[in-house]
């Protein structure tokens, strides 16, 4: 299967998928880091990749969502945004009722 | 011109700014001193009036183009008009190393 129907895939199968460097329990980056972090904190399940160890998705994704940097968090299909507007969505409030309607 | 110049350069003309704040970030992560790797954008303008965040974001990735294949991270607060009191931009995190691995 070629990157970018791997990348459909993994967006339509999965309801909440962070794009991250690292694992959450692991980050290599501050701000995937700080990106899992508020997501872990609004309690529900989530995929992650962690794009080091897959260098095509790493290459391919910021293309297909025209967004060139990670983490990179989708929910239902749809680019939310990268570390900066997940943490502002969790310190309003708006994250964890995103995150709790799309995985209902 | 430097990277930070080219930025602002590119940010001014796309956008008119209201309020823009550039901030080299760099010496917080693991590169060598006088690099120009990390920054933060604090941007307020009437384009993004009735946009979502993502979208105003992509608005900057796209009014910075190139410039963001050789940058390695951007910290990136935006705002219309109407929405912004003031600086109120949080503290962006401290290095993990990431760069090392990749």
């Amino acid at each position: 299967m070629d990157t970018i129907e791997t990348i459909k895939q993994q967006i339509s199968e999965n309801t909440i998928i962070l794009y991250m460097k690292g694992s959450p329990n692991a980050p290599q980056c501050g701000f995937s880091q700080r990106a899992s972090q508020a997501i872990m904190a609004c309690g529900q399940r989530f995929a992650y990749v962690d794009i080091l160890s897959n260098p095509e998705i790493r290459s391919e994704l910021p293309k297909y969502a025209n967004w060139p940097t990670f983490p990179q968090l989708w929910v239902k299909g749809e680019l939310i945004g990268g570390c900066d507007i997940i943490t502002e969505m969790h310190t309003k409030g708006e994250l964890k009722p995103l995150l709790d309607e799309a995985s209902s | 011109m430097s990277q930070q110049q080219a930025i602002e350069a590119a940010l001014r003309e796309a956008f008119n700014p209201v309020f823009l704040s550039i901030e080299n970030e760099s010496h917080m992560h693991n590169v060598p001193a006088g690099s120009e790797s990390h920054f933060k954008v604090q941007l307020v303008a009437e384009a993004f009036s009735g946009k979502r965040l993502v979208q105003q974001h992509q608005l900057v990735y796209g009014a910075l183009g190139e410039i963001m294949q050789q940058i390695h991270a951007l910290a990136l607060h935006t705002w219309a008009p109407d929405q912004w009191q003031g600086d109120q931009a949080p503290a962006s995190p401290q290095c993990l190393g990431g760069s090392k691995v990749g």
